[in-house]
C-alpha cells in the first residue's frame, strides 16, 4: 500500500510538470509584448531590446522554460504589478481562504451526495426517490452563481439570517464562529451541483451493485437488509464514487470563482477574475498554478482511498 | 435436417417497440421538458419577426422599471432597456453557443476517443496522456486560462467551454470504442476482409453514436450554463450585447435593490437548462440498454409472494427436508408474465442429492432460488404454491425466520465462484461474517472456526488463504471456499445451482467428489441444478428433469439415465456426445424450447415430440406416478426397458 | 498437392509470449508465455481437435492460425505462405482461405446491422461479387445452415444462440474457405441445440470438402468430431495423435486425468485428484514437466528438464511429452 502511494506520487510528478509546460506556453500565447507594456510611452527599441534581455525574453524558448521552471521551484512567482507586491504572497494568503471554502463544500457534497444516493437507490421507484431524484436534477440544473445570489437575496436582504458577502465581519469579527457564519452560504451554493453529481453517481451505482451475484451471496448468508447494503453494498459503490469526488473537487476548486465573485470571498477566484480583467498575467499565472497543484493532490487522495477500498488495484 | 429447422414462429417474435419518440413523449418529465425547451427555442427562433424592441436601445428615461409596466412585461434594466427583448435575444445567444460548444466538443472529442480506443496501444497512451494533462486542470480554470490567452469575448467563451469539454467526451468514447474493439464482431469484420478504418466507420461508430448521443444531451446544458458563467463574470458577452449570463451579471450590481433585473435572467437559464437536462434524462433512458430492459432495478431482500389461491394442503410426505408443492414462479414485465416455474413438486430426503436437470430457461434454477426468496424481485414474484421446511410453509414465513434459515439450515453454493465472493472482503471477512451472522461466539472464535472450514474443503495453506481476497485464488480454491462458507452453520439442504459448470474438467471433478464426501459426512441434502447428465450421474441420487417450468420426469438416477420414459429426455440423452462413444450420430432435439410467456395447450414439448398426437395439444397432463418412486408427466411414454442403453 | 492428407497448414516451434521487454527503468516486465513451442500439421480434410482447459493456449493458437494475431516465435504456414506475412499484407487473400468461427454467437456478430449486412461483407470484400450474385449466394448460404432467407432482414438480438451460431458459421462460409478454425463453438449452447450446430458442421464439412481445426475443452465433443487430437497443457502440446488412439490409449499422464475426470452419463465416480491443484504460474514457468506437481508418476527427472515430445513405439504418429508414458 505504502508503495503503491509512493509510485502514484512518482506518476504525479509528469502530470504536475506537464502543468508548469501548458501554463507557461499559455502565458507566451498572450497577445502583447511585456517590454512594451512595462514601458510603456518609453518604448524604444534600444529599451524593449534591454528590457527582454534582463527579462531573459530574447533567448531560446527552452531556456526560458527553464529558467522560469527553476524560478518557480524557489518560490519566485514574479511581482504582481496591479499588487505590487509578490505573487506568492499574495496567491498564499488567498489560497486558503479558497481551501477552506472549497474543502467545506467537497465534505458537505460527499456526505450529502452520498446519502442522497444511497437513499434513492433503496427506495428506487418509490416516493423518496422520485421526489430526491427531481431535487438533484433542479440542483444540476441552476447556475451556482445564480443559486447564489438567490440565497443572498432570501438570507442575507430578506431574512438577515447570514452575512451576504466576506469571510469575517468587518467590526468584531474573526474567530470560528464568526467564519462559519460567514462560510454558510458560499459552502452551500458551491456544494450544491456537486451534491447532484454525487448523488445520481451513487444512485446508480449503488443500482449497479445492488444486482451483482455477490449481493446475492450475502443475503444468501442470511445477513440483514442493513448489513447487505450499508457493508456489501455501499463499499463496493463506493469504489466507483471516490474518483467521482475526486473530479469534483476541480469543479468545486473552479466553481469557486464564481462563488467566490458573488460572495466576494477572498479567495483564489475573485482574485482570479480580477487579475484576468486587469491583465495581471503573473498573478493569474501563479493562481492557475497553484489551484491546478492542489486539484492534482486531491485527485491522489481519491485515487489512493480507491486503492485502499480495492484489493484488486494494488498491483 | 433438410428442411427447416424453424416450425415454430422463431426467432423471437419481433417486439413492437414503440419508437424512440413516442419512449421520450411518454415520459412525462421528458414530455415536460421537450415541451418547454420547444417553446424557448421557437420563440428565440422567432426573436427577429416578434415585435420586440431593440434590446440594446437604451432610454435613460425608462430606467428600472419593474415588471408588468406597461409596455415592458419584464420590466428595464439600469440603462432603461427593455428585459423581455433583451431576454428572448440573449436565450437565442446563449442556446446557440451552448449547443455549438456541445458540437465542437462532441465532435473532436469522439473523435480522439474513437481513434485513441482503436488505435494501437502507443497512439492510444499518446492520446489519452494528453487528455489527462488538461483534464489535470481543475475545468473552469482551465477555460478562464483561454479566456484570459484569447481574451474576453462571446466567441472566445464558446472556444474555451468547448475546448475544455473535448476531454469529457474523448474519455468516455475512447472507453467504449475500446470494449467495443475488443468485442468479436470486430474480428469477424477483420475475417470478412474489411479494412480497419472501415471497422471504424462501419462496425464500431453505429454502436458508439447512441453513447455520443446520450453524452451530448447530459451535457448541453451544463455547456449552457458554463458560457454563461463566463459572461456573468464578464468574460463572455461583451455590452452591449445581451447574453443570459451577461444579463444576470450586470443585474447583480443592483440585486438589493431591484432582483427582477438579475432574477429573470436567471430563472431562463434554468428553465433551459432543467428543460434540457429533463430531456436529456428521457434520452439516455431510451437509449441506454440496460435501462430500457429494467435491468438496473433493484431486487428486494426477499421474493414477493402473490399467492392468489390458498396454497394446496395435501399431505405432505413423510421425514422430508425440503418439499416443494405446486410452486410457481412469474417474472412480470410490462404486461407480459413469463411462467419460469408452473407448478413443481419436488422433495428431498436428509442426506440425499437430487438433481435437477434442464436447459436453459427450463426453470431450473428459478425453482431453486424461489426456496429461498433469492429470486430477484422486481420483475419476480411467486405466484402459487408452497415451500415446506420440515412442515413449516417457507412462502408464508415471516422474513426474519428466512433470514435465520439463509445460510443456516439452508445454504447455498452459486455458479460463478468469483462473481459470488464479494471482491472487496477477504476470504477470512466472509467467512466470519456467515458464522457471526448465526453463531454466537467471538470473532476469534469465528476465526478458528473458518480456518477448520477451509481444511474441511482440502485447501492448503488454510491460514494464508483466509488473508488473501477472492481474486488472489483460482476458480477452483473459490469455489471451494463458496462450498466452505455453505457449511459454515450445520446446513441441512445446500443448493447448489451449476457449482462446476464454470470450472474446468480436472477442477469440476475435485469440487464434486469433495461435495460428495461431505454431505455424506454431514448428512446434508442437496439441491444439484446442472444441465449436464454425466455431472448428475456422479453425484445425484434421484434427478427431475425439467422442461418449459414444469418437472417432466423424475426418479432415481440409473433409472432415468437407464430407460428414461419422458421422450425429452431420451432426447436430452442422446443429443450429447457420450465420451467413448465417437461413432454414434447426435441426435438433436429440432427446434427450439418454447417461450414461457407463451406456452402451448398440451404437452410443452409436444411440437418437437416425434411421439406427439392430437392428445397432447390439450389439457394438462399431469406428472403420473409409476413404479420404483418414477413420475413422467407424458401420455405416451417411452416403454421401460431394463436394457442398458446409455452406459456401456 | 490438393490430395486428401496432404499437409494444408503447418506450425513451427511457435511461441506466443505476452508482455515481457523491459521498463523505462530497465526492470524486466513479466511475460506471460501463452504458448511455447508448438508444433503440428493441419492435413487436408481431416478435423483436427484441439482440447484443454482454461489457460492452456487454445484460443492464442486459434487467432493465431487465422492471422488474428501473430506469434512471437516459430512460424505458421498455409501451404507455402507465411500466415503472419500474408495477414499484414494481405488480409484479404488469407480471409479467402481461413475462417473463423467464435464461441459467443451473439458477441461476434453486431447488434447494428441486419444478418444480410454481415454476410454481405465477406461476399463484397472478399469475393466481389455483384448484387444479383450476392443474392443468389445469400440465398445458398442460409440454406446450407439451415435458417430460413426471411431472416435475413432481421438483426442479431431477435435471434436463439443456435441460430446466431448457424449465422456466424454462414459467416465463415461464406468467402469459400478452405480451412475452419471453430473456436469453442458450441460451448455457449444448450446441450439440445449444440447437437444441431454440430451436425450441421458435419454435413457442410461433407458437402464442401473443408478442413477444420475444432478447439474446445469438451472431451466427449472432441472425440466426437476429430480425426487427430491435440492436447495442450499450459501452453505445449502435451499430446497429439489420432483421436482413437488418444481416447483409448492415452500416453500423457495429463491426458488420462482428464479422461479420468470427465462425467459421462452412468459413471457414478470420476477420478478425482485429493487436494486442490493448481496450474504452475504463466509467467514463470517451471524448468521440466509443467504437469509435474500433479503427476502420479513425476520423478526429479521431469522436473529438472522438459520432456520432449516423443513418439509412442507402436505409433509414430502418436507422439506424448513424457518421460514416463502409458
Amino acid at each position: 500500500m505504502a508503495a503503491y502511494i509512493f509510485r502514484r506520487l512518482l506518476a504525479a510528478i509528469p502530470v504536475l510538470f506537464g502543468l508548469t509546460v501548458i501554463v507557461f506556453f499559455i502565458m507566451k500565447l498572450i497577445p502583447g509584448d511585456p517590454a512594451t507594456a512595462i514601458l510603456g510611452s518609453y518604448a524604444t527599441p534600444e529599451n524593449v531590446a534591454r528590457i527582454n534581455a534582463e527579462l531573459g525574453l530574447d533567448k531560446p524558448m527552452l531556456q526560458q522554460y527553464v529558467i522560469w521552471l527553476g524560478n518557480i521551484l524557489h518560490g519566485d512567482f514574479g511581482r504582481s504589478y496591479s499588487l505590487n507586491k509578490p505573487v506568492l504572497d499574495e496567491v498564499l494568503g488567498r489560497f486558503s481562504a479558497t481551501l477552506i471554502l472549497a474543502g467545506t463544500a467537497l465534505v458537505l457534497c460527499s456526505i450529502l451526495g452520498l446519502v442522497v444516493g444511497i437513499v434513492s437507490a433503496v427506495r428506487q421507484f418509490g416516493w423518496a426517490d422520485r421526489i430526491l431524484t427531481f431535487i438533484v436534477l433542479i440542483g444540476i440544473s441552476t447556475p451556482s452563481f445564480f443559486l447564489g445570489l438567490l440565497l443572498i437575496l432570501f438570507f442575507a436582504v430578506k431574512t438577515r439570517l447570514f452575512p451576504a458577502s466576506g469571510m469575517y465581519a468587518i467590526y468584531g469579527g474573526g474567530g470560528i464562529l464568526d467564519l462559519i457564519h460567514h462560510l454558510t452560504l458560499p459552502a452551500i451554493t458551491l456544494a450544491i451541483v456537486a451534491t447532484g453529481v454525487i448523488a445520481r453517481l451513487t444512485r446508480t451505482s449503488m443500482l449497479e451493485v445492488l444486482r451483482q451475484d455477490y449481493i446475492r451471496t450475502a443475503r444468501a448468508k442470511g445477513l440483514s437488509e442493513r448489513k447487505v447494503v450499508m457493508k456489501h453494498a455501499f463499499k463496493a459503490a463506493l469504489v466507483s464514487v471516490v474518483p467521482v469526488i475526486g473530479i469534483q473537487a476541480g469543479f468545486v476548486l473552479g466553481g469557486a470563482v464564481y462563488i467566490e465573485t458573488v460572495f466576494q470571498w477572498p479567495g483564489i477566484g475573485s482574485m482570479l477574475v480580477t487579475a484576468i480583467s486587469t491583465r495581471d498575467l503573473l498573478l493569474v499565472q501563479g493562481g492557475v498554478l497553484v489551484v491546478a497543484a492542489s486539484y492534482v493532490i486531491f485527485n491522489l487522495i481519491a485515487d489512493a482511498v480507491q486503492t485502499m477500498l480495492d484489493p484488486r488495484l494494488r498491483r | 435436417m433438410t428442411d427447416h429447422t424453424e416450425a415454430s414462429p422463431t426467432p423471437k417474435t419481433r417486439t413492437n417497440r414503440p419508437g424512440a419518440f413516442a419512449l421520450l413523449v411518454n415520459n412525462r418529465l421528458a414530455a415536460g421538458g421537450l415541451l418547454v425547451l420547444g417553446v424557448l427555442v421557437i420563440t428565440a427562433l422567432a426573436a427577429p419577426i416578434l415585435p420586440l424592441a431593440d434590446p440594446n436601445a437604451t432610454a435613460p428615461a425608462d430606467r428600472l422599471h419593474l415588471p408588468f409596466t406597461p409596455n415592458h412585461p419584464f420590466g428595464t434594466d439600469m440603462l432603461g432597456r427593455d428585459i423581455l427583448s433583451r431576454l428572448i435575444w440573449g436565450t437565442r445567444v446563449s442556446l446557440a453557443v451552448g449547443v455549438s460548444a456541445t458540437l465542437i466538443a462532441a465532435f473532436f472529442g469522439s473523435l480522439i476517443g474513437l481513434i485513441a480506443g482503436f488505435s494501437s496501444k502507443r497512439v492510444d497512451s499518446v492520446l489519452m496522456r494528453g487528455i489527462d494533462m488538461v483534464m489535470a486542470f481543475p475545468y473552469i480554470l482551465l477555460a478562464l486560462s483561454i479566456v484570459a490567452v484569447l481574451g474576453p469575448g462571446l466567441i472566445n467563451a464558446l472556444y474555451a467551454i468547448a475546448v475544455v469539454n473535448i476531454p469529457f467526451f474523448a474519455r468516455n468514447i475512447r472507453g467504449i470504442t475500446l470494449g467495443l474493439s475488443r468485442r468479436e464482431f470486430v474480428d469477424a469484420a477483420r475475417l470478412s476482409g474489411k479494412s480497419r478504418p472501415h471497422i471504424l466507420l462501419s462496425e464500431i461508430l453505429p454502436n458508439v453514436l447512441p453513447v455520443i448521443v446520450i453524452t451530448m444531451s447530459t451535457t448541453i446544458g451544463w455547456m449552457i450554463i458554463e458560457t454563461a458563467g463566463l459572461s456573468f463574470l464578464g468574460l463572455g458577452a461583451q455590452p452591449p450585447q445581451a447574453d443570459l449570463g451577461s444579463m444576470l451579471g450586470e443585474g447583480r450590481k443592483i440585486l438589493f435593490t431591484y432582483p427582477h433585473v438579475s432574477l429573470v435572467p436567471g430563472v431562463m437559464i434554468f428553465a433551459l437548462v432543467m428543460s434540457i437536462n429533463l430531456i436529456g434524462d428521457g434520452v439516455r433512458d431510451i437509449l441506454d440498454p440496460r435501462l430500457r430492459s429494467g435491468a438496473l432495478a433493484r431486487p428486494v431482500a426477499r421474493t414477493a409472494v402473490a399467492r392468489s389461491r390458498k396454497p394446496d394442503t395435501r399431505p405432505l410426505m413423510e421425514a422430508t427436508v425440503l418439499d416443494v408443492k405446486n410452486l410457481r414462479t412469474e417474472f412480470r414485465i410490462g404486461s407480459t408474465v413469463l411462467k419460469a416455474v408452473g407448478g413443481v413438486d419436488l422433495h428431498l430426503m436428509p442426506g440425499e442429492c437430487l438433481g435437477l436437470v434442464g436447459e436453459s430457461g427450463s426453470g431450473k434454477s428459478v425453482t431453486a432460488m424461489s426456496i429461498m426468496g433469492l429470486v430477484p424481485t422486481p420483475p419476480g414474484e411467486i405466484a402459487g404454491g408452497s415451500i415446506f421446511y420440515r412442515g413449516e410453509d417457507l412462502v408464508a414465513a415471516k422474513d426474519s425466520r428466512i433470514r435465520v434459515l439463509r445460510g443456516g439450515a439452508v445454504s447455498h453454493v452459486f455458479q460463478d465462484p468469483l462473481s459470488t465472493l464479494h471482491p472487496l472482503f477477504t476470504i477470512a471477512d466472509q467467512l466470519i461474517e456467515t458464522i457471526l451472522a448465526h453463531q454466537p461466539m467471538s470473532r476469534t472464535e469465528a476465526r478458528d472456526h473458518a480456518l477448520d472450514l477451509l481444511k474441511q474443503v482440502r485447501i492448503s495453506n488454510p491460514d494464508e488463504r483466509l488473508n488473501a481476497y477472492p481474486h488472489e485464488l483460482s476458480g477452483g480454491m473459490r469455489q471451494r471456499v463458496c462450498i466452505a462458507m455453505a457449511l459454515a452453520n450445520d446446513t441441512e439442504i445446500i443448493i447448489a445451482d451449476e457449482p462446476t459448470t464454470a470450472l474446468d474438467v480436472t477442477v469440476q471433478a475435485q469440487v464434486l467428489a469433495l461435495m460428495d464426501n461431505l454431505r455424506r459426512e454431514k448428512n446434508a441434502a442437496i439441491l444439484f441444478i446442472t444441465h449436464d447428465f454425466g455431472v448428475v450421474s456422479a453425484i445425484c441420487d434421484r434427478v427431475a428433469v425439467m422442461y418449459a417450468g414444469r418437472i417432466v420426469e423424475t426418479g432415481r438416477t440409473e433409472d432415468i439415465l437407464n430407460s428414461p420414459a419422458h421422450p425429452y429426455t431420451r432426447k436430452l440423452i442422446d443429443c450429447v456426445p457420450v465420451l467413448g462413444e465417437p461413432e454414434r450420430r447426435l441426435e438433436a432435439i429440432e427446434g427450439l424450447p418454447p417461450s414461457v410467456d407463451d406456452l402451448p395447450r398440451g404437452c410443452a414439448f409436444a411440437p418437437r415430440c416425434p411421439y406427439a398426437d392430437a392428445d397432447c395439444r390439450h389439457g394438462d397432463i399431469a406428472l403420473t406416478a409409476t413404479n420404483g418412486g418414477r413420475a413422467v408427466r407424458c401420455i405416451h411414454p417411452l416403454a421401460q426397458t431394463t436394457e442398458e442403453t446409455v452406459v456401456g | 498437392m490438393d490430395n486428401a492428407g496432404s499437409v494444408l497448414m503447418s506450425v513451427t516451434n511457435v511461441d506466443r509470449f505476452f508482455g515481457g521487454g523491459k521498463t523505462l527503468t530497465r526492470r524486466e516486465r513479466p511475460k506471460l508465455h501463452a504458448l511455447s513451442d508448438v508444433t503440428l500439421d493441419i492435413r487436408r480434410g481431416e478435423t483436427l481437435g484441439i482440447v484443454g482447459e482454461s489457460g492452456c493456449g487454445k484460443s492464442t493458437l486459434a487467432r493465431l492460425l487465422v492471422g488474428l494475431d501473430r506469434p512471437t516465435g516459430g512460424t505458421i504456414r498455409f501451404q507455402t505462405e507465411d500466415v503472419a506475412a500474408t495477414a499484414a499484407r494481405a488480409p484479404r487473400a488469407l480471409a479467402q482461405k481461413i475462417q473463423f468461427v467464435f464461441q459467443d454467437p451473439v458477441s461476434s456478430l453486431n447488434p447494428r446491422k441486419t444478418i444480410r449486412a454481415i454476410l454481405n461483407a465477406p461476399l463484397v470484400h472478399l469475393l466481389g461479387l455483384d448484387r444479383a450474385a450476392r443474392r443468389k449466394r445469400l440465398t445458398e448460404l442460409m440454406d446450407s445452415v439451415n435458417l430460413r432467407p426471411e431472416f435475413l432482414d432481421r438483426y442479431p438480438h431477435e435471434f436463439s444462440g443456435g441460430q446466431a451460431q448457424r449465422i456466424g458459421i454462414a459467416r465463415a462460409l461464406a468467402a469459400n474457405p478452405e480451412l475452419i478454425v471453430l473456436d469453442e463453438p458450441v460451448s455457449a449452447l444448450d446441450v439440445s441445440v449444440q447437437a444441431q450446430v454440430l451436425n450441421i458442421l458435419d454435413e457442410l464439412k461433407r458437402g464442401f470438402s473443408l478442413t477444420y481445426v475444432f478447439i474446445s475443452h469438451d472431451l466427449s465433443v472432441i472425440e466426437s468430431v476429430s480425426d487427430r487430437v491435440v492436447v495442450l497443457y499450459f501452453g505445449r502440446i502435451a499430446e497429439i495423435g489420432s483421436a482413437g488412439s488418444i481416447f483409448r490409449n492415452p500416453r500423457h499422464q495429463y491426458t488420462k486425468l482428464l479422461l479420468n475426470s470427465a462425467p459421462a452419463p452412468g459413471r457414478r465416480s470420476t477420478f478425482a485428484e485429493d487436494a486442490e491443484t493448481e496450474l504452475p504460474d504463466p509467467f514463470h514457468p517451471p524448468k521440466g514437466c509443467a504437469f509435474a506437481a500433479r503427476c502420479p508418476r513425476a520423478d526429479d527427472m521431469c522436473r529438472a528438464s522438459r520432456p520432449p515430445l516423443q513418439p509412442a513405439p507402436d505409433s509414430s504418429g502418436h507422439l506424448a511429452a513424457c518421460y514416463h508414458p502409458g
